[in-house]
């Protein structure tokens, strides 16, 4: 035999799961919610999504020349970035703050950080969370939309988000506006409807494990009884259906362990409520979850499993 | 003794993978190969110490004679596996790469049988584990762990299980599968002759779900009047990879977990692959030791996939070349499974004793991945059936960091290779895995050779 073989440690056959179909089937969970987002806000939704999704692009390519490391846009994460940080923005937000978020993101908190796999934090909404400080007004002037109950009654051009005083006051929004997107808020977390279906593709497609979102809004609805608000309304309103179906369990800022995906969920669905009752803001999503993404490599080393036949031994001696 | 139950379905396991069965021999009767013109019969062939040739070049040998043995404990005599002529006594590169003595035998045809073979008379455990010794058995489910030892169960351990290992879950091997068509009497035999002698009542088949027909004829036999004490079950086990693991298949028979760095028989159990159980039956009776073998030869290159039986030691080239040849130019070359095998640097290498397949693949299969940034998915923590964490593991041994690879429980890890064909990023983590254990092992021994240096 002439032939050179190949010749290498086993396994010798690998699974056909990649990074770029996982990343592409969580751009396929989101296209429910950005069409939706579409349908609802009209074209400066796919104008915003097409400027985030670019911007993204173009920075990760960019930084990734700048420090002299292999091009990765191939594995679609920044596709993914771009489209949650879109949807996380009002639909008249200013393009230039939009980009402003996408350096964020891109930039400093993945790249800076190593790349894919190695921020500490999620991109998308440590964006969110800094464009929210530096430009509040923009950032909550919600869009009114046509034909929903809360125009007729509050303002005509602007808008409040579901989760606002004056809406809770005046409980203008019936679950049903909720599930629709018949409200005020984000481009892409509005419709509930939209954000389950995706969820439910990527339990079925097994991207993620059905762990953190389902904790997590269950945590969410005990919590809202415990605090004397109404479960269900809390669940469909605000950032919750987004940030615990695709923020929430982002692969690397979320614990790998088991048990550590229940404790990470509880802490975000009894931070979230907390927030959306006593803080000064009316939503509490983002910072719940990036508070537990700080959490994450503690909460991994509370929880690492018991490997088969290890006993445990009643009381570990201390060091 | 309490009385022992047969489990109704197996027990819970976790992880495991769904690799692609390829199971592409399972209903083809194996062939038996002809003699090739020369084996090679490398001096160590098992788990333990290296055996010392008892002949020299120029010497006639004959089939089954003793051609190399060893005294320590933990080693398996060698036996001519054609009669002829001893060539030359020269190092040959063992697929793991390193270089041992071995024996080539020009073969005269004949295949004259040695005068010495006789069945061996055995009236006592210990007249068992010597004949088995001296029968040359080592696993023939691909570890080559030498049975005799295997069976010499200390006496402060109380097995009081046998599992019968037809799990067979590595891609493509259906040597297994084929022995318990063909030979399913010798497996009962084999069975009824092991269970009386260490007085086992307890004896599960464990055999994936994917040989119905192995499962059926198993069965069949298990409840003829051979078994009287009805003592002999036939499980079918979930076809998952690696449901054959020791460990994994103890846990799915019986329920217990083999303790960290434990014995089979640290949880009274006893595991024998289905071929070697076979062959004792078989040796008990006609006294010929262990000079063949059945083998797959399977891949993407092979023309005509079929199991052979070839005598130990027979080179590979025939052995593909008896089969058809190649239908494409081969890349990979693999002695044993896809999942656990060793990759071949040629085709220039010999059948072993514990070798169960060669698997010869072209570009499209052999074709290495490029490793990529890993996106910490968790897959490879769903997937270990261990339950440890791959990829911390794996981040320690690249950090060469004893402490965490301690604390992560390297050693524990079996190599069974779920976390890197589950990686999405194609990341090598069972192979970085295999370089901490490596290193541990090191940093014990020099640990050793310290505290040995501290006591002068």
């Amino acid at each position: 035999m002439d032939n050179k073989l190949y010749v290498s440690s086993s396994p010798h056959f690998r699974g056909s799961a990649t990074t770029r179909r996982i990343m592409l089937d969580v751009i396929i969970a989101l296209l429910p919610a950005s069409v939706a987002a579409c349908v609802i806000f009209g074209a400066r939704s796919l104008i915003l999504i097409g400027t985030c999704v670019a911007t993204c692009i173009l920075l990760e390519y960019i930084s990734r020349k700048v420090m002299k490391r292999d091009t990765t846009i191939g594995d679609l994460s920044a596709v993914v970035t771009g489209l949650l940080l879109a949807l996380n923005l009002p639909a008249d937000i200013n393009p230039l703050i939009a980009m402003f978020g996408c350096v964020v993101a891109i930039v400093v908190v993945k790249q800076m950080f190593g790349g894919i796999g190695m921020n500490f934090v999620n991109p998308a909404l440590a964006a969110r969370i800094v464009l929210l400080v530096s430009f509040p007004s923009a950032m909550m002037r919600w869009v009114s939309v046509p034909g929903t109950p809360e125009t007729a009654m509050i303002d005509a051009t602007t808008a409040a988000t579901p989760l606002s005083p004056a809406a809770l006051e005046s409980g203008c929004y019936s679950y049903i506006d909720l599930l629709i997107g018949r409200c005020g808020g984000s481009i892409g977390e509005v419709c509930a409807a939209a954000l389950l279906l995706g969820g439910v593709y990527l339990v079925i497609r097994r991207v993620i494990s059905p762990i953190i979102p389902c904790v997590y809004l269950a945590t969410a609805a005990l919590m809202s009884f415990a605090v004397g608000l109404d479960p269900l309304y809390q669940l469909l309103s605000g950032g919750l259906m987004l940030g615990a179906i695709f923020m929430a369990t982002d692969y690397t800022t979320s614990p790998l362990t088991k048990w550590g995906k229940v404790i990470f969920a509880i802490g975000c669905g009894v931070l979230t409520i907390l927030l959306r009752r006593y803080s000064n803001m009316p939503e509490g999503v983002s910072f719940s979850i990036i508070l537990m993404n700080i959490l994450v490599p503690h909460i991994e080393n509370l929880t690492t499993p018991r490997t088969l036949g290890k006993v445990k031994k009643a009381k570990e001696a201390k060091k | 003794m309490p009385q022992l139950t047969f489990p109704k379905r197996p027990y819970r396991t976790r992880g495991g993978v769904h690799a692609p069965h390829n199971k592409n021999t399972a209903h083809k009767q194996s062939l038996t190969m002809p003699v090739p013109e020369i084996v090679a019969l490398p001096m160590s062939q098992h788990i333990g110490a290296p055996c010392v040739p008892l002949v020299k070049v120029g010497d006639t040998v004959d089939v089954g004679q003793v051609i190399a043995k060893s005294d320590a404990f933990v080693s398996a005599p060698i036996h001519a596996s054609v009669s002829g002529k001893v060539k030359k006594i020269d190092k040959i590169t063992m697929p793991a790469g390193n270089k041992v003595d071995a024996i080539f035998i020009e073969s005269d045809g004949e295949q004259r049988l040695s005068p010495d073979i006789k069945p061996p008379v055995v009236e006592s455990l210990s007249d068992l584990i010597t004949a088995v010794r001296e029968s040359g058995l080592v696993g023939l489910g691909g570890a080559g762990f030498p049975t005799a030892v295997k069976l010499n169960i200390p006496s402060d351990k109380n097995v009081d299980t046998m599992i019968i290992n037809t799990a067979e879950c590595e891609p493509y091997i259906t040597s297994d599968h084929r022995e318990v068509l063909e030979n399913s009497w010798d497996i009962i035999s084999g069975i009824m002759t092991v269970k009386e002698f260490l007085d086992i009542h307890r004896v599960i088949i464990g055999i994936e779900d994917n040989k119905p027909d192995a499962i059926e004829a198993l069965r069949e036999i298990a409840d003829s009047s051979a078994d009287v004490g009805d003592e002999i079950r036939v499980l079918p086990l979930k076809a998952s990879y690696p449901q054959g693991a020791e460990k994994i298949l103890i846990k799915a028979c019986t329920g217990r977990e083999v303790p960290m760095g434990g014995l089979p028989s640290d949880a009274g159990c006893l595991v024998m692959n289905v071929g070697s159980i076979a062959f004792i039956s078989r040796y008990l009776k006609t006294g010929i030791p262990l000079v063949s073998r059945r083998l797959t030869v399977d891949g993407s290159a092979i023309k005509e996939p079929q199991n052979v039986i070839v005598p130990i030691g027979a080179p590979i080239r025939n052995v593909i070349e008896f089969v058809g040849g190649y239908k494409e130019e081969p890349k990979k070359l693999i002695m044993g499974g896809p999942m656990m095998g060793i990759a071949l640097p040629s085709d220039d290498l010999y059948v072993l004793k514990q070798n169960n397949a060669i698997l010869a693949f072209s570009e499209r299969e052999a074709r290495l991945a490029e490793p990529s940034a890993c996106i910490r998915c968790g897959r490879c923590l769903s997937a270990c059936p261990m339950s440890l964490q791959p990829v911390e593991l794996s981040n320690a041994s690249d950090r060469k960091d004893i402490d965490a690879l301690k604390k992560f429980n390297a050693m524990n890890c079996m190599e069974c290779g779920c976390c890197s064909f589950t990686c999405p990023a194609k990341r090598h983590l069972v192979q970085n895995i295999r370089m901490g254990k490596a290193l541990l092992n090191k940093a014990k021994r020099e640990e050793i050779s310290q505290s040995k240096g501290g006591k002068n």
